[in-house]
């Protein structure tokens, strides 16, 4: 549960306070159940998902128990048609994902070296950046149809400006001491990028990719639904259409469990690449 | 003689500020005018069916919007979306408070919330017609099954980031329960709860118009495809446009209340910056 | 012994049910009795504060003293009942000490992080008294007061980040004199500030006490201030905490940072309360005891 988004990390937040005399508060007591607790939590609502429909509470017809759709799961996962849409999904969302971190590091750290020039840019940076990635698709269909193409516009769309936004805002917030003691070594320009303005602005580029991520993946997932390019969200619409009620809960979990892995993985890669940073080392796993 | 040294001395600060107003607007202006010009030109000068020039999209945009259209379409699209985002900005924090304030709660519900929160939103769609129909109530449901998550967690975020300092000198002057959660939780935790609501909004926008794509016979979204659908190319960017400003507008919008909520903050920001 | 001629808090010699402390003259306003800290945690439990007893006598000045690490934050976390004791009891009044009492304020060392950021300098102090279900007339006065007290009266609707760091801490007292405390706590509220502001907010500390004849309960670990504020200084040991010593400050009342730092009794009770305070940190080091990790 790290979710935090207030512009560029939580650096600016006050240090992990000491606890009471300077150690560790609570440490026992929320160790070792929490684990625990969270396991609970999963039995309960995997066995509530269960109850409901074997009670009436809810029709069958609309809500599977949880034993049926993960047997059709199971099933689905035996055939390699899931895995196709797969990798089609997870194709779309990297490239996508791959383009925007390129296209935005490379504006972003020149606009950030270029402030006159970036002036002219912020009026219609303003107005693009909101504008819905999904207002799009029209475009998409027209241009591309149900090509990879179309998912790589959308995906692209939208990645683009969270990373561009968030690189300018680490390159704004070089620490003019930091810079002109560079300066004063001697460090030419590209060692100062190298040594001063890449390791500011790597947290606030690790923040957008980590959004971008979790972004890319609900518009590739969207692409193959309403444009209908090959996906699990394709195979979610077929499903639908067709009446094949647990299919459908069965892809939703499976496009779960692949959003909590990105969500992983990002966080893997996060931590990784920030292991100096303090906003890494003062983090209380959570 | 020294009325003219007056008259000279404001001689340049008044052209200075001229000038610095010319380029501010400079500033402004000078890119969109010259994207829009560029597209216009690659319009006339295309064959292509798909790129229409400005003044055909321009026309297209005032005969459809400034019409009836606006209420059948646009309005019941926005009312939905405004329920929508209120709903789950309730739910979000609520639900965020209780999470952020008790570690046994948040240890209870955090797998299974990280699982919620990693599904793709518009996967639900063809859930919720199923389960609601394809009726306003399944719209609102998509919008805020998708926008609840990054308020909950940004507000457990937040509500756990609560200074302990702070915490304490409440206690002290006997400061508890609503006044607390109102005086010193929800407002410490309002910088990350304002982050995830803008992160919501955008969500919520994008959620609007695939619920209308997906199923509908009326709304924005669905005006769109069906635009593209009939090949009526110029309404259909006109449709894109009115997207494109609905959501600038909202942005606008949400950056107002922001500054409005959090002068506070940025002052803060600031002065720590400074130091 | 001489110091309270000038204290407003007036000769109650008449109190029947009240104990006297040692030095006699007053009743008892602050009781502290074999309090111990132990922090859990099974076999890495840490024993914080083993044993502490003192009492304050009504309208006292005590500072209380002692080595880097030595658990000054905890006691007064369990003094003003943010954290309960694992045995012994703190008692206010009279009353026992089990959540912080409406009779008490803290002034914390990071001031910075005790105000409230979103309010006002006037909201900051006038909140607490809202709680309190004081009027809106009386409060307006009390507040006018207060910040008048600390000199911030033209100050009053800026926001806390606006000032600098010892007007921040002036915005924290003048919350707590508000309040009108029968103790007030200072947790090394000046720790964190230059060394002139330091000087000018000792000398402030002393007059609103005097003014107000409340009792005071100073932790610092400067040893300087220490003896330059306090009627009494209390000398803790190192972590596992017992008072060391207890030390009268038989200074005139009126003191001066020029002239009472260069009295020849302060060069004395400073030099007494440093060796004591060396003494307490080599014993720590010598005793093999508990506590392995005694933080920072």
């Amino acid at each position: 549960m790290t979710e935090t988004t207030t512009q560029g990390t939580a650096r600016e937040r006050p240090e992990a306070p000491a606890g009471a005399g300077g150690r560790p508060r609570g440490a026992a007591r929320t160790g070792p159940n929490k684990p625990l607790l969270g396991a609970v939590g999963i039995v309960a609502f995997l066995g509530m998902w269960e109850a409901v429909p074997h009670l009436g509470l809810v029709s069958e017809r609309f809500l599977p128990p949880a034993s049926t759709v993960l047997a059709a799961l199971a099933q689905r996962a035996t055939t390699p048609g899931l895995w196709i849409a797969v990798g089609d999904t997870l194709i779309g969302w990297g490239l996508g994902l791959a383009i925007a971190f390129v296209a935005a590091v490379l504006l972003g750290f020149a606009m950030g070296a270029l402030p006159r020039v970036r002036a002219f840019t912020n009026s219609t940076v303003d107005f693009l950046r909101p504008i819905p990635s999904v207002a799009l698709i029209p475009l998409a269909i027209l241009l591309y149809g149900t090509d990879l193409r179309s998912t790589l516009l959308l995906v692209v769309y939208a990645c683009f400006w969270l990373i561009y936004i968030q690189v300018l805002y680490g390159v704004a917030d070089v620490d003019p001491v930091a810079e002109q003691t560079a300066r004063s070594y001697g460090l030419g320009r590209l060692a100062r990028i190298r040594y001063v303005v890449w390791p500011t602005t790597l947290p606030y580029l690790m923040t957008g990719v980590r959004l971008a991520a979790a972004v890319a993946l609900i518009l590739a997932i969207t692409a193959q639904l309403i444009i209908g390019s090959p996906g699990i969200g394709q195979e979610i619409a077929v499903a639908q259409s067709s009446g094949a009620v647990s299919s459908v809960y069965a892809l939703i979990v499976a496009t779960g469990a692949l959003g909590v892995l990105i969500n992983i993985g990002v966080r893997v890669l996060e931590r990784r690449v920030l292991r100096w940073h303090t906003s890494v080392r003062g983090e209380a796993t959570a | 003689m020294s009325s003219q040294s007056t008259t000279l001395s404001t001689g340049p600060g008044a052209t200075a500020s001229v000038r610095r107003a010319g380029t501010k607007v400079l500033h402004l202006l000078l890119l969109p005018a010259l994207l829009i010009g560029l597209y216009a030109y690659s319009s006339a000068n295309s064959d292509s069916y798909y790129m229409p020039t400005p003044d055909l999209i321009a026309a297209a945009f005032v005969e459809l919007w400034f019409s009836e259209r606006f209420f059948v379409d646009v309005l019941p699209s926005l009312a939905r979306l405004a329920v929508g985002f209120t709903l789950s900005a309730v739910l979000g924090v609520g639900l965020g408070v209780v999470l952020g304030l008790s570690t046994r709660v948040r240890a209870l519900f955090e797998p299974v919330l990280e699982f919620l929160r990693a599904i793709p939103p518009p996967v639900l769609v063809p859930l919720m017609i199923l389960l609601v129909g394809i009726d306003d109530s399944m719209k609102v449901l998509v919008i805020v099954s998708g926008c609840v998550w990054p308020i909950l967690l940004n507000t457990v975020e937040g509500v756990r980031a609560v200074d302990p300092v702070l915490a304490d000198t409440a206690r002290c002057y006997g400061i508890n329960g609503t006044t607390r959660l109102r005086v010193l939780v929800l407002r410490s935790a309002s910088p990350q709860i304002m982050a995830g609501l803008r992160l919501a909004l955008a969500l919520a926008i994008i959620l609007m118009v695939i619920s209308e794509m997906f199923a509908s016979s009326s709304g924005l979204g669905f005006a769109v495809v069906q635009f593209q659908r009939s090949f009526a190319i110029p309404e259909m960017w006109a449709g894109m446009v009115l997207l494109g400003m609905i959501g600038f507008a909202l942005s606008v919008l949400f950056e107002f209340a922001e500054g409005r909520v959090l002068g506070w903050y940025r002052g803060l920001r600031a002065a720590n910056r400074g130091e | 012994m001489s110091a309270n001629s000038g204290t407003s808090a007036g000769a109650d010699a008449a109190n029947p049910g009240a104990t006297t402390n040692h030095q006699g003259e007053r009743p008892t306003m602050l009781k502290v009795t074999g309090l111990q800290k132990i922090y859990n945690g099974g076999a890495n439990a840490v024993e914080a504060v083993r044993d502490l007893t003192f009492d304050l006598g009504e309208g006292k000045l005590v500072c209380l003293v002692g080595p880097s690490g030595c658990g000054k934050t905890t006691l007064l976390k369990c003094i003003a009942g943010l954290m309960p004791p694992t045995s012994g009891t703190v008692e206010l009044a009279g009353q026992s000490v089990t959540a912080p009492p409406p009779g008490m304020a803290v002034v914390f060392q990071e001031y910075g992080r005790s105000l409230f950021a979103w309010m006002s300098v006037r909201a900051n102090v006038e909140l607490p008294l809202k709680e309190k279900k004081i009027p809106r007339g009386r409060r307006r006065e009390l507040v006018d007061e207060s910040l008048e007290a600390v000199g911030l009266t033209s100050f009053a609707h800026a926001y806390p980040w606006q000032l600098s760091g010892g007007m921040q801490q002036r915005v924290a007292i003048a919350r707590a004199i508000a309040y009108e405390p029968q103790v007030l706590l200072m947790d090394e509220p000046f720790a964190a500030v230059d060394a002139q502001t330091r000087a000018d907010l000792e000398d402030l500390i002393r007059q609103i006490w005097q003014r107000m004849g409340v009792t005071v309960l100073f932790v610092t670990h400067d040893i300087d201030e220490a003896v330059y504020l306090g009627e009494r200084v209390l000398v803790l040991s190192s972590s596992p905490t017992v008072v060391q010593d207890d030390i009268t400050v038989d200074l005139p009342t009126e003191r001066d940072q020029l002239t009472t730092r260069q009295d020849e009794r302060f060069t004395e009770l400073r030099a007494r309360v440093y060796a004591e305070i060396q003494q307490a940190k080599k014993s720590a080091g010598a005793a093999p005891t508990a506590a392995p990790s005694v933080a920072h």
